[in-house]
C-alpha cells in the first residue's frame, strides 16, 4: 500500500503542530510560576525550557506515550482493520489541534491532554464501538485529573510549611536559608531522576540495575546540591536591602533554588504532554512499520519522542517565548520562597505521573499547587474565578475534543477508505 | 493570540501594597497637621490656610487610593487574610485622613486660635496623636513579612509587641486628653462659649486621630488570629 508514505507523512506533520502548539502555549503556564516570581529572567526561562522540555520529553516520555498510543483502544477489535486506528488517530491529533487553536484564539484554558484523550476515546467509542474503548484505563485517567491538582497541593502545602518552619520563622532566617535550602534541592535532583530511572532509559541504550539507578539519583542530587550551594555562596548579602522588606536577602537565596525547580517543571512538562502530540504518531508508525499489523508490542522508535521535542522547542522558540515575557511581567503576588513550592510541588506529581504513565495536566496540576502555598496563608491574591473557569473548561473538552475527532475520522474514512 | 494566559491571569494583584500606600498617605496627611497647629499657635491665618488646602489635598488623594484598592478587591479572590478585615482596615485608615482633614477644615473655617498659655499643650496632644498613626503605618508596613512567613513564628511576635506600643501610645494620648480638658474647663468661662464649645470639638476630633489608629492595629490583630 502506498498509502503507507501518506499516512506517516500526515502523520508527522499533524504531531510536529500539535507539538509546535504545546510548545507555544502550555510551556509558557509550566513556566509561569518560574519567570512569575522573578527569580529567573525571561531569557534564562526560556532557555531553561528549551533544553529540559527536550530532555524531559526524550528521556521521560515514553510511558505516557504508550498509554495515549495503545492503552485506551482495544486494538485487537482492529486487527482487521488497520486502517481504521490510522484514521482515528490522524483524526485525534487533528481534532485536538484544532480545538486548541479555538480555544487558544478565546483564551479558554483548555488543557492540550483533555484535548486529545477526549478525542481518541471520542472516536474509538463512535466510531468503532463503545467496547472497543478500555473503559478502566480511561476511567483511571480521569480519576487522575481530580486527584493530580489535590496531590500537588498537599505537596505544596507541606513544602511551604517546611520553608515556614526551618527558614523564615526563625530569628536567624538568612543562615537558615543557606543551610537548608541545599537539600531542597537535593530533593529536587534526586526525585527527577529516580522516577526517570525506574521507569528505564532503555529506548536511549541505557539498562540499570535498581541499585545503580538509586546511586545515579543520589549522584545527581549531590551534584545539584553542590553546584547550588556554589552559586549560593556567591550571593552579595546586602543588609541594606533588609530594611524595606525584611526577606529581601532570603529571597535571593530562594532564587537560586527556583532556577532549579524551573528546570524540574521544564522536564516534568515535557515528560507528560509530548505525548499528547507524540502519541498517535506512534501508534500510526507502529502499524505502518508492521505492514499493517496492529502490533501491540512493537518497541516505539525514538525519533518519534525525539520529533515531539524538537516540536515543542520551535513552538516555544517561534510563539511561546512571548507568551512567557507577558505572564513573566505581570504576576506580582510571587516570590521565589512560594514560587518553588509550588513548582516543585507541581513537577514532582506530574513526573510520578509520567512514571506511571497517566496522561495529566500540567497547568491543572500547577493551579492545584498554587492554591495549596496560598491555603497556607502564602500568596497575596489568587482569583479563584479563573480556578473555576480552568476546571469547568476541561469538563468542556472531553466531548469537544470527542466530537471534533469523531467527524473527522468519518472525513478521512471517506477520503482514504471508499 | 497572547493576551488571555490564564496561569498569568489566576494571579490578581496583591491588596497588601497598596493598603500600604494608603496608609502612607493617610500618615503624611496627618503630620501636615503639625504644621498647622504651629501655625494657628502663631496665629498665622493665610499659613493655616495654606496647610488646610494641602491637608485636604491628601486627604483627596488618600481617598482616590482607597476607591482603587476597593475597585480590585472582587469577591472570590483568595487571600492570606480575610476580605472583610482588610475592607475594614482600609475604612479605618481612611477615617484617620477624614478626622485630619475636619480638624484642619473646621479651624480654618471658623479662624479659631488656641487660648493663651494653651498652644503648647494642644500641640503635645496632637504630636502623641501623630505618634499613634504613625505606629500604625509602622504595623501596617509589617504586612508583606507577615504574608512572607505565612502569618507564624517570629514575626508575628513582632508585629504583637507593635500593637502593643500602639496601645500604650493610644492611652498617653487619653491621658493627654484629659489633662487638656481640665486646662481648658479651668479658663473656659472667660472665653466666648461658642469658641469654647468648638475647642472640646477639636480635643475630641485630635483625640480619634489615636484612637482610629489603635482601631486600625485591632482589626489587624484580628488578621493574625485567623
Amino acid at each position: 500500500m502506498d498509502y503507507a508514505t501518506i499516512y506517516i507523512t500526515l502523520a508527522i506533520v499533524f504531531g510536529l503542530f500539535m507539538a509546535w502548539g504545546i510548545g507555544a502555549n502550555d510551556v509558557a503556564n509550566a513556566m509561569a510560576t518560574s519567570v512569575g516570581s522573578k527569580a529567573i529572567t525571561i531569557k534564562q526561562a526560556i532557555i531553561i525550557a528549551a533544553i529540559f522540555e527536550f530532555a524531559g520529553a526524550l528521556l521521560a516520555g515514553g510511558q505516557v506515550t504508550k498509554t495515549i498510543r495503545k492503552g485506551m483502544i482495544d486494538a485487537e477489535l482492529l486487527s482487521s482493520t488497520p486502517d481504521l486506528l490510522i484514521f482515528g488517530m490522524l483524526a485525534s491529533l487533528l481534532a485536538a489541534g484544532i480545538w486548541l487553536i479555538i480555544a487558544t484564539y478565546y483564551g479558554w484554558p483548555v488543557s492540550t491532554t483533555h484535548s486529545i484523550v477526549g478525542a481518541i476515546v471520542g472516536f474509538a467509542a463512535v466510531g468503532i464501538g463503545i467496547e472497543a474503548v478500555h473503559w478502566g484505563k480511561v476511567g483511571t485517567i480521569a480519576m487522575s485529573w481530580v486527584v493530580s491538582p489535590l496531590i500537588a497541593g498537599t505537596i505544596a502545602y507541606i513544602l511551604f510549611t517546611s520553608v515556614q518552619k526551618l527558614i523564615m520563622d526563625t530569628p536567624n532566617p538568612i543562615d537558615n536559608a543557606k543551610k537548608y535550602v541545599p537539600y531542597y534541592m537535593f530533593l529536587v535532583g534526586f526525585m527527577i531522576a529516580l522516577v526517570t530511572l525506574f521507569k528505564g532509559l532503555k529506548h536511549v541504550g541505557l539498562e540499570m540495575s535498581t541499585g545503580e539507578n538509586y546511586f545515579i539519583a543520589v549522584s545527581l542530587g549531590l551534584m545539584v546540591m553542590f553546584l547550588g550551594k556554589w552559586k549560593i555562596s556567591k550571593i552579595n548579602i546586602d543588609p541594606n536591602e533588609d530594611k524595606d522588606f525584611h526577606f529581601a536577602n532570603v529571597e535571593k537565596i530562594f532564587a537560586v533554588l527556583m532556577m532549579v525547580t524551573a528546570c524540574a517543571m521544564a522536564f516534568a512538562h515535557g515528560s507528560n504532554d509530548v505525548a499528547n502530540a507524540v502519541g498517535p504518531v506512534a501508534a500510526i508508525v507502529g502499524i505502518v512499520e508492521s505492514g499493517g499489523q496492529v502490533a501491540q508490542n512493537s518497541v516505539m522508535p525514538i525519533w518519534v519522542l525525539l520529533l515531539g521535542g524538537v516540536g515543542i522547542v520551535a513552538g516555544l522558540a517561534m510563539y511561546g517565548s512571548r507568551v512567557i515575557a507577558t505572564v513573566g511581567s505581570g504576576i506580582t503576588a510571587l516570590t521565589p520562597s512560594r514560587g518553588f513550592a509550588a513548582t516543585l510541588a507541581a513537577s514532582m506529581t506530574v513526573v510520578l505521573a509520567s512514571g506511571t504513565g497517566l496522561p495529566i495536566s500540567t497547568t491543572h496540576t500547577l493551579v492545584g499547587a498554587v492554591l495549596g502555598v496560598g491555603l497556607a496563608r502564602g500568596i497575596g491574591a489568587l482569583n479563584l474565578g479563573i480556578v473555576r473557569t480552568i476546571f469547568l473548561s476541561w469538563i468542556v473538552t472531553l466531548p469537544a475534543g470527542a466530537i471534533l475527532s469523531i467527524i473527522f475520522f468519518f472525513i478521512l474514512k471517506g477520503i482514504f477508505a471508499a | 493570540m497572547v493576551a488571555k494566559n490564564y496561569m498569568y491571569r489566576l494571579f490578581g494583584h496583591s491588596p497588601v501594597k497598596p493598603l500600604q500606600t494608603h496608609m502612607e498617605k493617610v500618615v503624611v496627611c496627618v503630620q501636615e497637621l503639625i504644621p498647622f497647629f504651629d501655625a494657628i499657635n502663631k496665629e498665622d491665618h493665610s499659613e493655616a490656610k495654606t496647610l488646610q488646602k494641602s491637608i485636604s489635598k491628601l486627604e483627596k488623594d488618600a481617598d482616590k487610593l482607597k476607591k482603587d484598592l476597593r475597585m480590585h478587591l472582587p469577591t472570590g479572590l483568595m487571600m492570606p487574610v480575610s476580605r472583610t478585615d482588610l475592607l475594614e482596615v482600609l475604612r479605618l485608615q481612611d477615617q484617620v485622613a477624614n478626622k485630619a482633614k475636619d480638624i484642619a477644615g473646621i479651624m480654618v473655617g471658623r479662624k479659631m486660635s488656641f487660648p493663651a498659655d494653651m498652644g503648647p499643650l494642644f500641640v503635645e496632644y496632637l504630636q502623641r496623636c501623630v505618634d499613634a498613626a504613625e505606629q500604625a503605618l509602622a504595623t501596617v508596613n509589617e504586612l508583606d513579612e507577615l504574608v512572607e512567613t505565612g502569618f507564624r513564628g517570629a514575626e508575628v511576635e513582632l508585629v504583637k509587641s507593635m500593637l502593643q506600643k500602639l496601645d500604650k501610645i493610644e492611652s498617653d494620648t487619653d491621658k493627654i486628653q484629659i489633662k487638656t480638658r481640665a486646662t481648658l474647663f479651668k479658663i473656659e468661662k472667660e472665653l466666648p462659649p461658642v469658641d469654647v464649645m468648638f475647642l472640646y470639638k477639636i480635643i475630641e476630633w485630635v483625640g480619634d486621630l489615636a484612637d482610629l489608629s489603635q482601631r486600625v492595629g485591632s482589626r489587624l490583630q484580628m488578621m493574625l488570629a485567623r
